[in-house]
Formats: C-alpha cells, sequence, structure tokens
C-alpha cells in the first residue's frame, strides 16, 4: 500500500528552484533514502512534506489520502502523522524545557491525554530509544545529554505519537562514527518495531546503505537516479551516481619508504585546568592528551584518528607550537619545536572560513607568512601558488566569503604551502566538505606531497579518508594512542577493541555488507 | 549554591573596601585641606580647629581610615568642642555642613530614588517588552516601522526635554496635574504615584526604547533558532510557540540590563530628580559636590556601590533561574 506519492514536486524561491519535478512513491513501513550533496535540494524536498519550506510548491504530495500541497489540515499531520527528526541534535531541542516535557508537550497536543499519561509516554519512548534510567533522564535539559542522546531523544519525540512516516533528515551528521553507528541501528529498528515508515536524507552513499530498501540520488533540485539501494549503489547508470560513488576514499596503494624519524613526539602530555564549581576543592584538570610517544618520518603521512573529545586537535597544535606542554618534549629536526622559529612546520586548520581573515583578501591571507620569512614583493608567487592548488589568478583579490567551501580549503592549504614548509598537520582538512569536493582536496595534498616532498601528519574522525591517504594511522582514545602500525594491518587486523568498534561503525555504501555489520554489532554488548 | 552566595558577598565586600579606600585617597589625601572644605562657607577659626580634631586629621592617614571603617560597623563618635556629635552604626561620615550624620541623609533620600526607579522601571518594562513583541512578530509590518521610527526618537531625546514638555504640557496647559512634590507611598499611595507619573514618564522614554529594541532583536534571533523549527515541525500552535518557547530566550538579555538600570536610576537620575524637585540621592550628591561636602560625598558614592553591587548579584541569580544553562559557580 502506497503511504506516500510525490509527483512532479516543484518548490522555488523566488528565482531560484530548489527543487525541480521530484517524484517518488514510499510504501507503509518502507524506507526510502534521498542523497544528494549540499544544495541538491533534499533537505527541502523534506520539508515540503510537512509544509515548511516557505517557499513556492507546486505538484503534487499525496500522503494516506490527502493531498500536501493544497494546504493540508497540518494540525493532525505535523508530528502525529509525519514526524522529523533534524540534523542538529545540539540546538534542535527547546533549551528551556526538560526532555520529558517536551515530548510530553507534543503527545498530549496530539492526542489530548491527561498530563499524568503524556509524562508516562514520554518515558516509555526514551526508554525505547535505549536512553538509560529514563524516569530520572526525563527531567533533564538537553544540555545534560551527550550528542547520541539529544538525538535519541529527538527520535523519542518522532516516535512518541506513533506516527506513520518518519522523515530523518542527516539524522547523524554531526555524530561519531560509533554514534552514528547506534543511531542508524535505532532507526531501524525503530522502524521494525513500529511499522512506520522512514524516510532517510543524507549526504553519504554509505548511511543509507544499510538502511533502506530504495534510493534516489538527487542533484540540482532533481532526481538522477532512482532504484533499489542494491542496485543503485552496486550497479549505478547515471555518471553523477557512479562520480558519488568513486569520491567515497578508497585504500591507497602507495609504496613509500619512512625515512629518518622528523617529528619526535616524547610522553606529551595536555592538561587543562577546570574552574571550580560549588564546593572550594579544586576539581582534577581535564587530560585532553596523555602521555603520547610518536614520530613522525621524513615523506610519510601519519594519520591520527579519534573521535570527539579524543585529544586529537589538542595533539595537533602542540606538534605546530601552537600551545605549550604540561609535559613532555616534541622536537623537530632535533630542536625543541617551541623554540623553533620559522616556516618548516604549518597547519591546514578545519574550518577555512573561521580560519581566514574575513576583512583580508585570499591573496594577502596567502602573502602573509611569504613576507614574514623576507619576500618583498610576494605577489607574483601568491599567483603561482594558487594555480598550483587549482584556483584561477584572479582570486588574489577576492574574500574568504565569495568562495566556495571547497575553494578555501585550497587557499587554506597555499597558505601553508607557501613558506616550502617539510612538515604540514592537516587538522580535519576535510571533514566540513561535500564527498566530491573532499576526493579533488584530496587528490591534491597527495600531489603535493609527492611533489614537494612533504611530511603529512592528517588529523581526523574519518577512518575511509585515513585509509586512502595515510601511510601509518595512530588511534588516539581518551588522550592516548592505543594502537598504531601500517595503515593496511591497522584496517585488517585491528588489535586494540577501540580500533575494532570504530572500524564496525563506519558506513559503507555496499548493502549486504552494512547489513553483516549491523549484525555484528547487534551481538556486541552496548 | 549557598557557595556561590558567600563568594558574591566576599567578593562584593572587597569591591566596597576597594572603593572606600580609593575614595578616601581622593578626598582626605588631596592636597586641599579637608577640614576647611568640611568646615564649609561661614568658617571661623574655632570651628576649624574643632572639625580638624572632629575628623581626627590630627592622626596619621590609616588610623583615620581604620576609624572610618570603624565608623560603619559600630558607630562614631565625633568630639566637636565642648559637647561630643554621635554617629551610630552603620555611620559613613558625619556631614558638618548640614550637621547630620550621612547614614540619615542618605536614608531620607532613598525611598525616594527608590521609588522613582521602581515605577519607571515597571512603565518601560511594560511598555518596551509589548512593543518589542508586537514588533519582532512582524505581523504587522507598518507597526514594525513605525516602532523603529519611535526607537530612535525616544533614544535621541534628552531627559530634560522630554521633562519641560511635560511639565508645560500637563501643570501648566492643561492644569491635569499638580506640580510634583514628593508625598511618601506610607502617607497618601494615589498621591504617590500622582506626583511621580510625569517623572516616570519622562524616564521611560529613552528605557522603553532601549527594551524594545532588545526584545525586538532578541524575538527575532529566537524565532530563527532551530528548536523553534522542531517545534512548528511537530504541530504546536504558533501562538504557544511565541509566548512558552521564543520569549524566553529573548527576554534573557533583559534580566541584567533591568537590575543595572534600576540601580542607575536609584543612584543617578540627577536630572530628573531636579527637574520635578524630587529629593533624591542623585541630588543629594550634587548638591554635596557643590557645597564641597566631603563626607557626604564619600557616603553616596559608597552606597552607590554597594547597590550596584547588589543589582549585579540579583541580575545572575536571576539569569541562572531563568536559564537551566546557568550554572552559578
Amino acid at each position: 500500500m502506497t503511504l506516500l506519492e510525490v509527483d512532479d514536486l516543484k518548490i522555488s524561491f523566488g528565482d531560484k528552484r530548489a527543487v525541480d519535478g521530484l517524484s517518488f512513491t514510499l510504501a507503509a513501513g518502507g524506507a526510502l533514502g534521498i542523497v544528494g550533496e549540499s544544495g541538491s535540494g533534499k533537505s527541502t524536498a523534506a520539508l515540503s512534506l510537512l509544509g515548511l519550506t516557505g517557499g513556492a510548491v507546486s505538484g503534487k504530495i499525496r500522503f494516506g489520502g490527502t493531498d500536501l500541497v493544497a494546504g493540508a489540515p497540518w494540525k493532525d499531520i505535523r508530528g502525529a502523522r509525519i514526524a522529523m527528526v533534524f540534523q542538529e541534535p545540539l540546538t534542535a531541542l527547546n533549551p528551556f524545557q526538560t526532555v520529558g516535557d517536551q515530548i510530553a508537550e507534543v503527545y498530549r497536543l496530539h492526542t489530548g491525554s491527561s498530563r499524568r499519561a503524556a509524562r508516562e509516554r514520554a518515558v516509555e519512548v526514551l526508554g525505547q530509544v535505549h536512553i538509560p534510567d529514563p524516569v530520572r533522564r526525563a527531567t533533564a535539559y538537553p544540555h545534560q545529554f551527550s550528542g547520541g542522546m539529544r538525538q535519541r531523544a529527538l527520535i523519542a519525540m518522532a516516535v512518541a505519537c506513533r506516527p506513520e512516516l518518519i522523515v530523518a533528515d542527516e539524522p547523524t551528521t554531526a555524530l561519531d562514527v560509533t554514534v552514528q553507528a547506534q543511531i542508524l541501528d535505532l532507526l531501524d529498528e525503530v522502524r521494525a518495531t513500529t511499522g512506520a515508515a522512514l524516510l532517510l536524507i543524507s549526504h553519504d552513499l554509505g548511511v543509507v546503505a544499510g538502511s533502506t530498501e530504495s534510493v534516489i540520488v538527487m542533484r540540482d533540485g532533481r532526481a538522477v537516479e532512482s532504484g533499489s539501494t542494491e542496485s543503485v549503489l552496486l550497479s549505478p547508470r547515471h555518471d553523477y551516481t557512479k562520480a558519488l560513488l568513486d569520491a567515497v576514499p578508497k585504500p591507497g596503494n602507495r609504496e613509500f619508504s619512512p625515512g629518518a624519524p622528523l617529528l619526535r613526539v616524547q610522553d606529551v602530555r595536555k592538561h587543562f585546568p577546570q574552574p571550580r564549581r560549588g564546593s572550594f576543592r579544586k576539581p582534577p584538570p581535564v587530560r585532553a592528551v596523555d602521555g603520547v610517544t610518536l614520530d613522525v618520518h621524513a615523506g610519510e603521512t601519519l594519520g591520527i584518528v579519534g573521535e570527539s573529545g579524543t585529544g586529537k586537535t589538542t595533539l595537533a597544535r602542540m606538534m605546530v607550537g601552537l600551545i605549550p606542554l604540561t609535559s613532555g618534549t616534541i622536537t623537530f629536526d632535533g630542536v625543541d619545536i617551541a623554540r623553533r622559529r620559522g616556516r618548516s612546520v604549518q597547519m591546514v586548520f578545519q574550518d577555512p572560513l573561521s580560519s581566514l581573515n574575513p576583512r583580508r583578501t585570499i591573496g594577502e591571507s596567502i602573502a602573509d607568512p611569504l613576507r614574514l620569512s623576507g619576500v618583498r614583493d610576494p605577489r607574483a608567487r601568491v599567483e603561482n601558488l594558487l594555480e598550483r592548488v587549482g584556483l584561477s589568478t584572479s582570486e588574489y583579490d577576492r574574500y574568504p566569503h565569495q568562495l566556495s567551501g571547497g575553494m578555501r580549503q585550497r587557499v587554506g592549504i597555499a597558505r601553508a604551502v607557501a613558506p616550502s614548509p617539510r612538515l604540514i598537520v592537516c587538522d580535519e582538512p576535510v571533514s566540513s566538505l561535500d564527498v566530491t569536493t573532499q576526493a579533488q582536496v584530496l587528490a591534491l595534498l597527495e600531489e603535493l606531497r609527492e611533489e614537494l616532498g612533504l611530511s603529512l601528519v592528517f588529523v581526523s574522525h574519518d577512518l575511509a579518508v585515513l585509509r586512502r591517504i595515510a601511510d601509518r594511522v595512530a588511534v588516539l582514545k581518551d588522550g592516548l594512542v592505543v594502537e598504531i602500525g601500517p595503515t593496511s594491518e591497522v584496517y585488517e587486523q585491528p588489535q586494540h577493541p577501540y580500533t575494532k568498534e570504530l572500524l564496525a561503525a563506519v558506513p559503507v555504501a555496499d548493502p549486504a555488507e552494512a547489513r553483516r555489520l549491523r549484525a555484528l554489532r547487534s551481538t556486541t554488548p552496548r | 549554591m549557598i557557595g556561590h552566595l558567600l563568594r558574591r558577598i566576599i567578593g562584593g565586600l572587597i569591591v566596597l573596601l576597594a572603593l572606600s579606600a580609593l575614595i578616601y585617597a581622593l578626598f582626605y589625601l588631596a592636597p586641599s585641606d579637608p577640614a576647611i572644605l568640611a568646615c564649609g562657607k561661614g568658617c571661623t577659626p574655632e570651628r576649624l580647629a574643632d572639625v580638624r580634631t572632629a575628623m581626627g586629621l590630627d592622626e596619621p592617614v590609616l588610623t583615620q581610615y581604620w576609624h572610618f571603617l570603624q565608623g560603619i560597623v559600630a558607630g562614631r563618635d565625633y568630639p566637636f568642642g565642648p559637647g561630643v556629635r554621635h554617629c551610630p552604626a552603620p555611620c559613613l561620615g558625619y556631614s558638618f555642613e548640614t550637621s547630620q550624620p550621612v547614614t540619615t541623609l542618605l536614608l531620607d533620600r532613598i525611598p525616594v530614588s527608590f521609588s522613582l526607579a521602581l515605577g519607571a522601571e515597571i512603565l518601560s518594562l511594560t511598555l518596551g517588552i509589548g512593543t518589542g513583541l508586537l514588533s519582532g512578530t512582524r505581523r504587522f509590518r507598518w507597526f514594525d516601522r513605525l516602532v523603529n521610527g519611535l526607537v530612535l526618537a525616544g533614544y535621541a531625546t534628552p531627559v530634560f526635554l522630554v521633562g519641560l514638555l511635560l511639565l508645560l504640557l500637563f501643570c501648566v496647559h492643561l492644569q491635569w496635574l499638580p506640580f510634583p512634590t514628593y508625598v511618601p507611598f506610607t502617607t497618601d499611595p494615589l498621591l504617590w504615584a500622582q506626583n511621580l507619573i510625569l517623572p516616570w514618564i519622562s524616564l521611560a522614554v529613552i528605557q522603553t526604547a532601549a527594551y524594545a529594541r532588545l526584545t525586538r532583536a532578541g524575538l527575532a534571533d529566537s524565532l530563527a533558532e532551530d528548536h523553534i523549527r522542531t517545534a512548528r515541525a511537530y504541530g504546536i500552535p504558533e501562538r504557544r510557540i511565541l509566548w512558552r518557547k521564543a520569549l524566553r530566550g529573548a527576554l534573557l538579555p533583559l534580566v541584567t540590563l533591568t537590575a543595572v538600570d534600576l540601580a542607575q536610576i536609584i543612584t543617578s537620575a540627577v536630572l530628573t530628580e531636579t527637574m520635578f524637585g524630587l529629593p533624591g540621592v542623585g541630588q543629594l550628591l550634587v548638591g554635596a559636590v557643590n557645597q564641597i561636602d566631603l563626607p557626604v560625598v564619600v557616603g553616596v558614592t559608597l552606597v552607590t556601590g554597594l547597590i550596584m553591587v547588589c543589582a549585579n548579584a540579583a541580575a545572575d541569580l536571576l539569569y541562572a533561574a531563568v536559564d537551566p544553562r546557568v550554572e552559578l559557580r
């Protein structure tokens, strides 16, 4: 039985057409994935199911016999029959209301039940999404929850009124890879136990692979390909789908012979003191990095992987001498990194928009390190660099906000390469980019590495990216290196349980493999 | 919570102590002779000598300061000529100009200033939040524009101009109200309000503008937040979203501002007080400065400091009560 039928849906904002003739159907209890990069119109299409786009909508959306385009009785649909799980678990909940109250409010609104029954239902659904101790947790505020728990709470809210359709818009994007796997498993479980249909929207082919029956690939507001998840992911017909699948990082196969140790990190610790709270007793410091020892050899690319809060960014910043160490030593070529002046170690930051001065032109930002190293008139060299990283020389006089995310990261790389360094530390350089842009930036880094004989330290939460670019990988957990070794060994024969857990959580774009990993996860206790 | 209060009190005391030392140093260690200044106009040599011993100016500076602090805690006797002038605790000094303890002078003035501040604050909060809400929801475009214009005008209008216009209109032309004089609330609440209504309005003009602007901006930010979108997606009615969800976030910044504004009116609404003949703290200070009545200047400054410290502490406590994310530490 068809639950949702979308036919020739068009949504425009002024002159701009965000969705341009999208059609699909979703059966009751079914699961459909919509995949596309940013700006493809996938989120706008999802919001139109709730009448929340704010644009001009035409076409047909038939949901269980009602036409949603012609102005539906939204009060009876939003939350009650179609429930939405949003992307940002950090901000999607009301900070002034307890989690239980927010769920109970929605339930009461749609069922007209008593306050007490609504509270009980809130606790029940919180338990259903595996929030531990739901009775007590229902009285907590969102800021007292972790990111993963907030996303669970949002799913609980979606489930509360027993909707026929759950729309999840990038439900795992802001989450760590192990938490992402848990949330996807939970959505799958909820679909199985409640019989609700699932519309899963993501930029990540791996995310939809294991959780959907059919997939639509969207680009520029149109569906370029659709079909069963197996057929689309395993034998794609459209070039764009193929390009997306190709852009998913594949294992690299670089032959390299490591040189002498270039950067030596020895028993390095970084503790951040905590402010006093409540009593007069001083709390113990946060041990962000707690005794890390590793070498970066000349010419190699060392990957550092870890989830949020494992201390990987702190470690990266200490490696370039940006923040002082609590104890231990970091030497570059035998010289203490803190005392080293000059340009042999550079850094590429995660967010190119906030790490470039918004009031200076691109060219000036790249020229700064050159001027510091004594180049008088750096314009010619900067233009060379711009061309080298794949930008045109006319970008010199433009400002950061006029560039796309991928272009800005190229600028960040140009700035790091400018003073001819020997080592570049990259902190999550591609994590804010679309998968095709990500592949281009990775290719650029690989080229530069070969051409300039660079050593790289590549910090990331993304195991797939590291598998492609890194020669060796160090796995970081709670400020410690739990495993380090050649990339192929770590990925194929992981030794530490945490490494195994991480690898099992990585979304793969192969539906059968994704199901196998899910089955594997459900047998290991959480 | 109790730990926080304790720390706040200790911190506040340290601030006040530092403030008192600073004022003491400024006024009593200045090159001019504080005894001549404190003695006032029509000073005779005998009186000057009396004042000098009374103020303890023949003692070392630190001893003088110590006596001053002692006076605040335990009261103090000023030997004056043959007799003794007693100044009961908390003694902030003795005004030889008016022959009264500074504390008594202040206690007479504070109710006036407090009445002025409280009424003006209530009036401007009501009007400010109301207009801010109406224009913030953008239901009526023309109203939003009108409010924006009025806000600018309110900001730009000096308080004495508003006050004079009000007096001219209501007391001279229309003769609806008598010229204001202060009537204590305890004597006759109705007369109290009738006499204060014009000063309240003239102070509220600027404040209302500030609050309306803040509410409008806060509401716009608040309504753009993700959790409002969540609420809409779950079918919660627009009216409920506005009152129960958006407003709370929008009004947070007003908490701090209101507390500070309240303290500011209590201590320094000189123009308004003068124009409407209200014997408030601001007038007391200006009068004391004009007559170079140093003990009063010191006393008023200290009390001003105390009110500011209390207002800030109250604002922080309120903030924590309204926003669950704020933890007092």
